[in-house]
């Protein structure tokens, strides 16, 4: 470790791994109430699963970011960080809002918590992945502005390279486009068109330049590649992205009250939404095909470059299948969409949080040249655990949604089987994804294994 | 060396990366085009009433200005390939002329093309008029940012040309910018007749 105050990183990862646990928790809760709708009812129903599970994927890869950037600034930015004390505050503060939060959808129906933390005076709540109730919006704002101050300082009074300039723009892009989620119009459509300002914008617009950032400062470490080489991919891969990205937006506006026209904006520019992660997977196996160094963290290397394939497989391909407007008829809404949606977030978001985890924790933990060979044995198997485990689960939802398509959208209105009556008629499907899901949740088990795996002493 | 020996120029010319962008715009446009052609056969008589709105005096200018423009920029490239030691300052100060030219044709062109867009505001034309207006608005605000951009790339050109910053064996930044008009001014052309002319 080069700089001391980059170990503020390590609570944020370690917290990241145990959100993303619970996350995968509540997901197969969620998985079995959809063989058997009664399981865990009245304690815990569907709605507030998926609430939590789709909240804690958020936190988890907000917590992810943040562990990343105070590791990566301090040394792209050759100094210390600004204040490492703020850093920790803004863990504790914000480790404590979103285990309150949790508990709060766990323990308290939601109605009664809107009611009893004053929704009303400042109506933000109800609306997907953005439920967090008003108090904890504003704390998300003052955690994330003291995140991105705090890196910001540490840019200006050290040496500025494109991946912290980046880094730093897809923070900025993340705070502003968060601010949509306090703007809740009365008129439904104005309503999901504006909260795709939050949730599209970041996962397809300013996310990405977290993504790129922190793939390329991954890259540079373990291959030695020239630092201009990669700020030329890194340009490349941020332009398309910010091209396609923010008028691809269009694609979420298909049929729901916004003028005719978004079905051409919205079809051709998201057609152009995997070119960038295309270009990612071509930007790290060209940079591990001429590497410099061989890195004995060989399986940081192997998560960076799943990171570009599974990305792309996740956001590119199967984003693709449904994004054109004439397919999006039939296609909105089904299983194919929650398909899209795991792949897209595991591959591109969660697999960047695990490069970063598996490159900087072994540092973190007095390993400058990464785990052992054991250990990283026992990690490059629950890399193939998750990452197939995770192909398997979205193949499944796939055939999920392409038998719900069939049945419940294809058909005319006389013919068109009813919604619950096409899952109970898919049920074959959601055991395969199930099996699938237990299959990630074991290799998350291996994962957390490898950092506990003792490897044998040389003999003297 | 042998004097009909020569050294390999470089192929594609400019940075590879410029060659990506070009593939990426003219899918973008050509999507668009084929979009355009395609509504275009089913609502004939719509497409060819709302074109007669068109100014096409003002978009064949246009398309005269693009072209120029182009041909200002390869005597540019030319001129810096051609340099030689004793004349290096004398040809960047030439070429930066030629861009410079280039760039005021290009500041015409967005400001003829201002003129039209605010004629046909005027109207109470939107995106929401009709599909012909929805694809002449998308293409040429489309095209028009890329302009807009290509000036702006014309012009930290000329500075850096007039600077002497680029040599005939060192002018990457300059082909790559020059590539870049071209495929500005290569999807005017295609523009122009297919939204403007075919009826």
């Amino acid at each position: 470790m080069k700089y001391s105050s980059q170990m503020v990183a390590k609570p944020y990862f370690i917290f990241a791994l145990i959100l993303l646990a619970g996350e995968i928790v509540f997901g197969l809760a969620m998985g079995v109430q959809y063989l058997y709708g009664d399981f865990l009812f009245p304690a815990i129903p569907f709605n507030v699963l998926r609430m939590v599970h789709t909240n804690l994927l958020i936190v988890l890869l907000l917590f992810g970011f943040m562990g990343a950037t105070y590791f990566l600034i301090p040394e792209e930015s050759e100094r210390e960080l600004w204040s490492p004390m703020l850093a920790k505050l803004t863990f504790w503060v914000f480790a404590a809002a979103g285990v309150a939060t949790i508990l709060g959808y766990l323990f308290v129906p939601y109605a009664t918590l809107s009611a009893s933390l004053a929704n009303s005076f400042w109506p933000t709540m109800g609306r997907e992945f953005l439920e967090q109730p008003t108090i904890t919006k504003v704390g998300i704002v003052l955690v994330v502005l003291s995140y991105i101050f705090n890196t910001t300082m540490t840019v200006i009074k050290g040496r500025k390279t494109t991946i912290s300039v980046i880094l730093l723009t897809g923070l900025f892009g993340l705070a502003f486009f968060f601010l949509f989620a306090f703007y809740v119009p009365q008129n439904l459509a104005m309503d999901k068109f504006f909260w795709w300002f939050v949730v599209h914008l970041w996962v397809e617009g300013t996310w990405e330049l977290i993504l790129g950032a922190l793939l390329a400062f991954v890259l540079i470490k373990t291959t030695g590649v020239d630092r201009e080489h990669i700020d030329k991919w890194l340009y490349l891969i941020i332009a398309m992205t910010l091209i396609s990205g923010l008028a691809g937006t269009g694609h979420h506006f298909f049929y729901i009250g916004t003028p005719g026209y978004w079905l051409w904006i919205g079809s051709i520019a998201s057609a152009a939404e995997p070119i960038p992660f295309f270009l990612m997977i071509l930007f790290a196996f060209n940079m591990a095909k001429n590497r410099r160094i061989v890195h004995d963290n060989k399986i940081a290397l192997t998560w960076a470059k799943g990171t570009a394939v599974v990305g792309f497989l996740g956001a590119g391909v199967w984003g693709f299948f449904h994004t054109l407007a004439p397919v999006n008829y039939y296609t909105h809404g089904t299983q194919l969409t929650a398909a899209h949606g795991h792949l897209s977030f595991f591959g591109a978001y969660v697999m960047i949080c695990f490069t970063l985890i598996s490159y900087a924790m072994p540092i973190l933990r007095g390993r400058p040249h990464g785990n052992g060979p054991k250990s990283q044995k026992v990690e490059l198997t629950s890399f193939w655990m998750m990452v197939i485990g995770m192909i398997g689960l979205t193949l499944a939802l796939t055939v999920a949604g392409i038998m719900q398509i069939e049945m419940q959208r294809l058909p005319d209105a006389a013919n068109a089987m009813g919604f619950m009556e096409t899952q109970a008629a898919i049920s074959t499907v959601y055991m395969v994804r199930l099996a699938f899901g237990v299959m990630v949740f074991l290799g998350l088990l291996t994962y957390f294994y490898s950092f506990f795996v003792k490897e044998e002493k040389a003999v003297a | 060396m042998p004097k009909y020996l020569t050294i390999k120029e470089p192929y594609p010319p400019g940075d590879f990366a410029i060659w990506i962008i070009v593939y990426v715009e003219l899918l973008t446009f050509g999507l668009l085009f084929a979009g355009y052609a395609f509504s275009r056969r089913i609502n004939l008589q719509m497409f060819n009433d709302s074109q007669l709105l068109l100014n096409q005096s003002i978009g064949f200018i246009n398309t005269l200005i693009l072209i120029s423009s182009s041909f200002f920029i390869v005597k540019a490239v030319q001129k810096i390939k051609n340099e030689t030691n004793e004349n290096s300052y004398k040809s960047s100060i030439i070429a930066s002329k030629w861009l410079l030219s280039a760039m005021l044709l290009g500041i015409i062109f967005l400001m003829l093309k201002l003129t039209e867009f605010s004629h046909l505001f005027e109207q109470g034309i939107t995106l929401s008029t009709n599909t012909f207006f929805m694809f002449y608005l998308l293409l040429t605000m489309f095209h028009f940012m890329h302009v807009s951009l290509g000036v702006i790339i014309l012009f930290n050109l000329h500075h850096k040309t007039k600077a002497q910053g680029y040599s005939q064996n060192d002018c990457r930044g300059l082909e790559t910018g020059a590539i870049y008009w071209h495929l500005v001014d290569l999807l005017w052309i295609v523009l122009f007749p297919l939204v403007y002319i075919i009826r």
